[in-house]
């Protein structure tokens, strides 16, 4: 099916409550899970109303780790409110960085020297590599794979954190990217650390997908369940490979076509189905996808400045004005809504969350699954609470 | 124990006790074997709140591995945890849960402030919906530092708690909070008010330390 | 893609009685947009959303804005003619005007179907305090549904039409709304490790103040 098909009118209507078999019907349960429960991923819960062990009702109840990002943003300069992105989504800091950079560069007319495009884009698909091993980890965790999953998908983070750190000087907060470039130019050695990982990453990916993708039982649990149609998909404003997994093709890197990912030969793999299991494939083949932009980046990566000569990095005042920037984040479209009055503080400052947003459909997915695809209902809709309460 | 000298003993020297050992015989004191198994047997509890929970994953993880200290039990249920790790920002819609998990926590157990949120609201003291460290509720036994701590730091400050509780006397004025029935173990859990959490701090645990403000200041 | 004014002409067309303007954006990335009415947003957003030459299938984000009330200081220069019958002088005369305070909600849409974008389109409330009600957008995307909730929650903007218009980050009893430029923020700074900034000043109205003893008033050589 095409998109251009899909009629938006028949994506509407919020929660559709089951129809509740008569003859053994008692009362309904209700249930809150979180904020503190080992399988919510952090700070999050829900209430879910269940009819036997069958989900009637899903309300999801956020703001347990909302931190005023946004407000502090307002009293921080444009500058300042970089380390600050990365707690927002603190899997994926290099990302955070780019979208608010990009943002920033927008607002202000900044342009960007080569070199450091294709820092970021390396960067960025290394970030995605974590993030999708990560979740990976963590969905299989949720599924009742205790330990070996996650524990695989730690080792390898642990070396691109090594890589992040010999960067950036922190693992996890890279504070990294600055409005017109990146702090510190990459070393050739640094470099070739990258060649070898994204070398080794396949290796990894086949070893992982041996123990995972084809397992019986993974297949049984995830196949069918969480199912999302396009339509809805759509309507609901699902990004990232949460809306390609239901085989909407719609990947900022090809359409807005930032930075140098025009310059790049990857495919975007889509799904069929989506249910978890396609949710969990978009995301192996994503990162099979980011191998192949990192052989092609790390190859062709051009000398020069990290740094725009021109840009000012104190004293930094964008004229007035807003401007939407966003790019395609491991979750799906991180944006940064500014607005400028002149000064050096904007005056206001918005993020766009995607794993918030992605969260909309989350009851009607749920909806006649029972409790433990629930959770790993949540588990595949890839959430981090920093983000999604900020 | 009825026939026990009327006179306390002299203590037993650590180069009698090295020689008997020699001999194959383990001498110990209740006090030493209490706090020797307390603290090698440290089970957190399975809470994670915001960045720093990454970092307290990745040290239960291979390359960190914190099962060689004796706790990579993490424990689900707080029912059954010794050790509440405050692994983030504690907000103030989130603290009364928090204080409710210590609450449910059975005796003898810890609290580790892990990062610089837990310990004082951070980088995002600022916040309206902020609390200013998780002390002002419940009381830390270690603060690690950091933003986040690295798992080597997580581990460090295990070690802490573990040598804290190799210190403690079991009985005596000095003896640890659970060991006393003169102590308070619950704290008061705060409710929602209409423009902040009520009380903003538990007295008991926490008062603000008087400094006089310097002229210049 | 139309531009602003191709779109906004389009609408008024279709939609006769609608005001609808243009907000430039004096910016660079000079992304402008349109301020629609409330009686017609939402026909208009659903016109938007099936219009096959715009097809904005999409609402990715959702602002709410806070505009206080403001004086405005302008000078202007007027030629002010010599009573004595000599050459005009020109005077700089400042005008004052109050701009009445707001609370506006920004809507990004961008197209899947066609990928193009974005869209920007503006609500407005009449003013902060009684009139804060703006049509709600989330019946025809339902991607507003927590956003529009959000901006309830944190600027006070009521969504008419909305399902389940509810505080969604903060606690239910809460009363305040913390992301308008004027909510003042519990002081629960009492004692501070590391004050610096903003945080100090805050911090000091907790330091008792220095002993009178020490203040230099008589001249005495300070230790």
């Amino acid at each position: 099916m095409s998109i251009s098909d899909l009629s938006p009118l028949s994506a509407q209507g919020g929660s559709h409550v089951r129809a509740v078999h008569d003859e053994f019907h008692g009362d309904l349960l209700e249930v809150s899970m979180g904020p503190h429960h080992p399988s919510t991923h952090g700070v999050f819960r829900m209430i879910v109303t269940l009819d036997g062990e069958t989900i009637v009702k899903l309300k999801p109840v956020f703001g347990y780790l909302h931190r005023n990002h946004e407000k502090i943003g307002e009293g921080t300069t444009y500058l300042g409110s970089m380390p600050y992105t990365d707690r927002l989504d603190y899997l994926c800091s290099m990302t955070n960085n780019w979208a608010y950079a990009i943002a920033v560069e927008k607002l202000a007319g900044q342009p960007v020297p080569e070199r450091a495009e294709y820092v970021r884009v390396i960067l960025a698909e290394i970030t995605r590599l974590l993030n999708h091993t990560c979740l990976a980890g963590f969905l299989m965790q949720d599924l009742g794979c205790s330990g070996t999953p996650l524990m695989y998908a730690f080792r390898e983070r642990e070396y691109i954190l090594d890589l992040f750190e010999s960067l950036s000087g922190s693992r996890m907060m890279c504070n990294y990217q600055r409005f017109g470039g990146c702090r510190v130019d990459p070393s050739a050695d640094w470099l070739e650390g990258a060649k070898k990982l994204t070398d080794r990453y396949g290796a990894f990916l086949d070893e992982f997908e041996a123990l995972l993708t084809g397992n019986e039982i993974i297949m049984t649990r995830t196949q069918g369940v969480g199912r999302l149609s396009p339509e809805l998909a759509i309507a609901a404003g699902i990004t990232g490979p949460m809306l390609r997994a239901t085989g909407v093709n719609y990947d900022l890197r090809k359409v807005d076509g930032y930075g140098v990912y025009p310059r790049f030969d990857f495919r975007v793999p889509l799904g069929a189905h989506g249910d978890v299991y396609d949710r969990y494939m978009i995301r192996i083949l994503e990162m099979r996808e980011s191998i192949k932009i990192l052989q092609q980046a790390l190859a062709s990566i051009p000398t020069g400045p990290i740094m725009d000569p021109k840009a000012k990095l104190r004293g930094f005042r964008p004229k007035a004005g807003e401007a939407y920037g966003r790019i395609e984040g491991p979750k799906g479209e991180i944006g940064f809504h500014l607005v400028s009055d002149g000064s050096p503080n904007p005056y206001r400052y918005r993020v766009r969350p995607p794993s918030f947003i992605n969260l909309t459909v989350l009851e009607d997915m749920c909806l006649g699954h029972t409790v433990a695809d629930a959770v790993i209902i949540l588990g595949s809709v890839d959430i981090v609470l920093g983000e999604v309460d900020r | 124990m009825s026939d026990a000298a009327p006179t306390t003993p002299a203590p037993i020297s650590d180069a009698e006790r090295a020689e008997l050992r020699r001999h194959g015989i383990l001498l110990t004191s209740l006090q030493e074997l209490y706090t020797w198994g307390c603290s090698n047997s440290v089970w957190p509890l399975n809470f994670g709140l915001a960045c720093c929970a990454i970092e307290m994953i990745a040290a239960s993880m291979a390359k960190f591995d914190i099962a060689r200290f004796g706790s990579e039990v993490f424990r689900p249920s707080p029912r059954q945890a010794d050790l509440l790790i405050v692994s983030g920002t504690v907000t103030k819609k989130m603290a009364p849960q928090v204080i409710r998990l210590w609450n449910q926590m059975p005796e003898p157990k810890y609290c580790i402030a892990m990062g610089a949120c837990a310990i004082s609201g951070g980088p995002f003291k600022q916040g309206y919906n902020v609390l200013k460290g998780v002390d002002r509720f419940i009381p830390v036994d270690i603060y690690i530092p950091g933003c986040p701590p690295r798992p080597e730091a997580l581990l460090h400050g295990l070690l802490e708690i573990q040598k804290k509780i190799k210190g403690f006397q079991i009985a005596g004025p000095d003896a640890p909070r659970h060991l006393r029935s003169d102590l308070e173990c619950n704290c008061p859990v705060p409710e929602f008010g209409a423009h902040d959490i009520e009380p903003t701090a538990n007295p008991k645990v926490w008062t603000a330390p008087v400094i006089v403000r310097s002229e210049k200041g | 893609m139309e531009t602003v004014e191709q779109i906004r002409d389009r609408l008024l067309a279709r939609f006769p009685g609608a005001e609808i303007s243009v907000i430039t954006n004096p910016g660079v990335a000079a992304q402008h947009s349109l301020l629609l009415d409330h009686a017609h947003a939402r026909a208009i957003a659903e016109f938007l959303r099936d219009d096959t030459t715009l097809k904005l299938d999409q609402c990715s984000n959702v602002t709410g804005i806070d505009w206080p009330e403001k004086k405005i200081t302008e000078t202007s220069k007027v030629s002010v003619p010599d009573p004595a019958g000599g050459p005009a002088k020109v005077v700089e005369q400042k005008t004052e005007r109050v701009q009445p305070g707001m609370l506006e909600v920004v809507y990004h849409l961008y197209s899947i179907a066609l990928r193009h974008g974005p869209v920007i389109l503006r609500l407005r409330t009449g003013n902060r305090t009684d009139q804060v009600t703006v049509p709600s957008l989330t019946p025809v995307w339902r991607a507003c549904e927590f956003q529009e909730r959000e901006v309830f929650d944190l600027y006070g903007v009521k969504f008419d039409g909305h399902p389940d218009l509810r505080r969604i980050l903060m606690w239910d009893e809460f009363k305040d709304f913390p992301m308008r430029k004027d909510y003042v923020e519990p002081d629960d700074y009492e004692w501070e490790p590391t004050p610096h900034g903003v945080v100090l000043e805050k911090a000091k109205a907790h330091y008792p103040a220095p002993p009178p003893a020490a203040a230099p008033a008589t001249g005495g050589a300070k230790p």
